[in-house]
């Protein structure tokens, strides 16, 4: 399953780490580093991820989401 | 026909072509179908592959953790286009809304979307170039080819540009255990793009995990064997080093080549455009038809002195191509202005650095939380008595609020204490940028005057 | 602005089972000056702008002398603040050692290896309710659930549960904003014995996994070191009298409101037997929903602040009304509404920037298991009473009994 984290929103705060520690880790203590192309097994695993996202910077493919627009979330500037 | 009318069938009907299959092509052709834009769409790229993510390539690809081709973009929604990927754009006719491609075909439209980027600047010497081992990182191919240098264990690698892209690669080298130097022709790291004080920071970092760092100096000539691989590397100093790969990261070149002869605004730092992403002509004259997004764009930025910025930002291609595709299919009173803030990150020796505004604007810095020392702390940078830019150093939660006192021209230095205030942060410095004049290598983001039809830029390495 | 005592309201008891419409009455003005003296923002976007900006401390020791006094919320001269009281860089440091033998980076699996012990303490908790025909869902299940949890992952002894709850329920007390001068008097000396007590008792654990290391974490903080070196001893008693307090006075609440709202709305609980992939989205709903950590009243300006035309004076107190936040209609839509998938939730439910909940992931997999079981395994619930009884406590918000009737139980 394709996924992008907008690394601009990230603000490190690792939930995505313990969610699906196979998909994303922790490069120290802010950075994020994770697999654009996780293994279909990892699918619920980076869906809990993406939904305890503190900042919902985590995009997954319209085709992993059932449903056409997977449009990040709303954000205070454009 | 009603201007109304035309638009409506614009919609139902009309072709759209984007050139460049990247990130930006790609976030702007989904918002075209979002915007329900139902024509026709062409998709153009040079490169073979579906559209990319560039940032993981200098990261976890160099160290391994990734595969390439893991790389390819999630899809916000399907776009139904018809895609020519392999096919480089080699001009473009205004008048007849043509655009050529290399392999002799020719796609016409109704409106255009230029997204063709950037690409790696090659090494001025060609024939040093070509020495094998010689390398540049900015495609996946790229990516596949070093990362192949790199685990086949090279004795050193000698990494030429101490930019983001530059650090990055080191910091990958480093990780994997490769002894690696860095040859900067600035004071320190990062420094076009984050100013001396900052850069000194860096130098540090890299220093404490073993990069042998020699800034000050140039790569005066590149040395390869009998067998035509490369070797060595002489510098301005006098001094040489031993490598069996050099990658060159000297930051980048607009692609806008094949726009030479077109009309439109577009030279070596990139294609001029309004705030809606509409492309200049060489008269200054705004087309309505052409629309430019993504790092090859140049805009005018109200924050900023409405002084047109080049941005090689990720957050800039999206934003800046959700804003042209809407434009694109919308009639002037609902068209809407590319207003970004400049925000970009990069990861490197384990440390998250971020930022927010235009820091290579900043005539002073203050250090308003953490400690430079500590290789964690947030910092303000100041122009004409307001705040411009803001960097973190694993400290990325603060940002959002310099972001807003940015918004606010909120006053500079800073009136009010922070928490974790520490001695240095007490008083502004010198921010330390280099001469403007100079071009320095990943600078981010490029401040680029007030005309549009500026091609004014020279990168000529000294020799020795 | 002065106004009107919203506080006293929101703290009144019988106002317990529902404050939200006086939240919403509070949000009309998003900065109130209480006549109790702390200032309260009620709405989002404040709310999330001061969670990120630097002029706000944590640490109660740079309130103003007055405003400490009014708000009961003095120095404990005996102990120093753990690191939720505390501001960078000595927050960052012990929140980073906190976290060494916790989290990613350094020990990025623990939680999430912890799955399947976790599916069996509740599964064991499930299959305890069978043959009764009425459950106290907190009694029951909420409560020992979170505790039992909390104590293997620090390595306190869960047979010691009946001395360290009394402490726990007395410390969480008091962030309660109460009454009189008398009672905030009583209040402050009550936490301080309780904080003292648990403390000695945590010393005399620390010591024994000193001597006798162990896989958890209190053996972890007391012998292992990093970049940052180590918790000086009364550092790890007071990070530890933090993890445990917060490991289970917190999700208790997240779990029976869960509960309760779930019970409240029968079509959701339905689709959450069918579709167990829901708990996801839906526990991150019931955090804006129904958060259990309601307002974070920790709060002090280091500077004075203007936040939407109002002056914060500096050394104020500063209340963050986190779950008005999160019903707040200029950034929720529909916010009284309980949308099991809704999208873009970023609730406050767990705070946000440097102090975001330490055990969000913990208490997000704990949520997800016990609600997906209790509604696979309990057959025919229903409520027995609603409201059901509260605690008294107004910040950790939640049920004190949440009787359910059942037809039986599942296997």
């Amino acid at each position: 399953m394709r996924l992008v984290v907008d690394l601009n929103r990230c603000q490190g705060y690792a939930q995505c780490a313990f969610l699906a520690p196979d998909v994303f880790t922790m490069h120290g203590d802010e950075a994020l580093m994770y697999d654009p192309l996780a293994d279909d097994a990892q699918r619920e695993n980076v869906r809990k991820a993406a939904d305890a996202c503190p900042v919902k910077a985590i995009t997954l493919d319209y085709e992993d989401l059932g449903a056409a627009d997977g449009k990040a979330g709303a954000s205070r500037v454009g | 026909m009603s201007v109304d009318g035309y638009l409506e069938t614009f919609r139902r009907e009309g072709r759209i072509v984007v050139v460049g299959a990247s990130l930006a092509g790609l976030r702007a052709a989904e918002a075209l179908r979002a915007e329900g834009f139902q024509g026709t769409l062409t998709m153009v790229g040079d490169e073979p592959h579906d559209p990319y993510d560039r940032p993981p390539l200098s990261k976890q690809v160099l160290l391994g953790k990734v595969p390439a081709d893991h790389t390819l973009l999630a899809r916000r929604r399907p776009i139904d286009a018809q895609w020519r990927l392999g096919a480089a754009a080699t001009g473009l006719d205004l008048a007849a809304r043509r655009v050529q491609l290399a392999d002799g075909d020719a796609i016409d439209y109704d409106r255009l979307l230029i997204t063709t980027g950037v690409r790696a600047r090659p090494w001025p010497h060609e024939l040093e170039a070509d020495l094998d081992g010689v390398c540049v990182l900015r495609t996946r191919d790229d990516a596949v080819r070093l990362h192949h240098r790199l685990t086949a264990g090279p004795r050193r690698v000698l990494v030429i540009g101490a930019g983001f892209t530059g650090s990055e690669i080191a910091s990958a080298c480093r990780e994997r255990g490769l002894p690696v130097t860095v040859a900067e022709r600035g004071p320190a790291p990062l420094v076009g793009a984050l100013g001396g004080v900052v850069g000194e920071v860096a130098a540090e970092l890299q220093r404490a995990h073993g990069v042998d760092l020699r800034c000050g100096v140039q790569v005066t000539g590149l040395e390869g064997d009998s067998a035509g691989r490369v070797r060595k590397a002489h510098f301005s100093d006098g001094t040489a080093v031993e490598a069996d790969v050099v990658v060159i990261a000297l930051g980048a070149t607009r692609n806008t080549e094949w726009l030479a002869d077109s009309g439109l605004g577009a030279g070596p730092r990139g294609i001029a455009c309004d705030a809606g992403c509409r492309a200049f002509d060489v008269r200054g004259i705004v087309t309505d038809d052409v629309f430019v997004a993504g790092d090859v764009a140049r805009s005018p930025h109200p924050l900023f002195g409405y002084q047109f910025l080049s941005l090689e930002h990720w957050g800039n291609a999206v934003a800046q191509a959700e804003t042209a595709a809407h434009n694109m299919v919308s009639g002037s009173a609902d068209r809407r202005p590319h207003l970004w803030m400049p925000s970009f990150w990069s990861a490197q020796f384990g440390v998250n650095i971020k930022s927010v505004g235009v820091p290579p604007m900043g005539e002073q810095i203050m250090v308003t939380q953490g400690s430079l020392a500590e290789q964690r702390f947030t910092a303000a940078y100041g122009y004409q008595g307001r705040v411009i830019a803001a960097v973190t150093f694993d400290q990325a939660k603060w940002l959002d609020f310099y972001e807003r006192q940015i918004e606010q021209a909120a006053p500079f230095p800073p009136e009010f204490t922070t928490v974790d205030r520490r001695t240095e942060g007490l008083q502004p410095v010198p921010a330390g940028f280099p001469d403007p004049s100079l071009p320095s290598h990943g600078p981010t983001i490029t401040l680029s005057g007030h005309s549009p039809t500026d091609r004014r830029i020279s990168f000529t390495p000294r020799r020795a | 602005m002065t106004s009107v005592a919203l506080l006293h309201r929101i703290t009144d008891y019988a106002n317990r089972p529902d404050p939200y419409p006086l939240y919403a009455e509070l949000r009309r003005t998003p900065v109130v000056r209480d006549e109790s003296g702390p200032y309260l923002v009620s709405t989002y976007w404040e709310i999330k702008g001061l969670l990120h900006d630097p002029r706000i401390s944590s640490d109660l020791r740079n309130l103003t002398p007055e405003a400490a006094k009014a708000g009961g919320q003095e120095h404990d001269p005996n102990l120093p603040p753990a690191f939720i009281r505390l501001d960078p860089p000595e927050h960052d440091r012990l929140r980073r050692l906190s976290m060494r033998p916790f989290g990613p980076p350094h020990t990025p699996r623990r939680v999430f290896d912890m799955h399947g012990e976790l599916e069996e303490i509740v599964s064991g908790l499930v299959d305890g309710l069978r043959g009764r025909d009425t459950i106290d869902l907190v009694d029951d299940f909420s409560y020992p659930f979170p505790v039992t949890v909390i104590c293997r992952i620090l390595g306190v002894p869960r047979e010691d549960e009946s001395h360290f709850h009394e402490w726990a329920d007395t410390i969480a007390a008091g962030l309660d904003p109460v009454g009189t001068a008398e009672e905030r008097e009583a209040q402050v000396q009550g936490v301080r014995r309780a904080r003292g007590e648990l403390a000695a008792y945590l010393a005399g654990l620390i010591e024994e996994r000193r001597r006798s290391p162990r896989d958890d974490m209190l053996t972890a903080m007391a012998t292992e070191h990093g970049p940052d070196g180590q918790m000086s001893p009364v550092e790890i008693i007071t990070t530890a009298a933090l993890l445990l307090i917060a490991g289970h006075e917190t999700t208790v609440n997240l779990i029976t409101n869960g509960m309760l709202t779930l019970l409240r709305n029968p079509d959701v609980l339905q689709r959450l037997r069918t579709e167990p992939g829901l708990a996801v989205p839906l526990v991150e709903e019931l955090l804006r929903f129904e958060p259990p950590v309601q307002m974070l009243p920790q709060r002090t300006t280091l500077a004075d602040i203007d936040i939407d035309g109002t002056i914060i004076p500096k050394g104020a107190s500063l209340y963050l009304m986190v779950a008005s936040g999160s019903r707040d209609p200029q950034r929720f839509t529909d916010p009284d509404r309980f949308i099991p998938d809704r999208p873009d939730n970023q609730h406050l439910g767990f705070g946000h920037g440097l102090h975001n909940c330490f055990g969000a992931p913990l208490a997000r997999l704990e949520a997800q298991l016990a609600l997906t079981a209790l509604v696979r395994r309990l057959n025919g619930p229903s409520l027995v009473e609603d409201p059901p009884p509260y605690r008294q406590n107004a910040v950790l918000r939640g049920p004190r009994h949440l009787p359910i009737a059942i037809s039986g139980v599942t296997d």
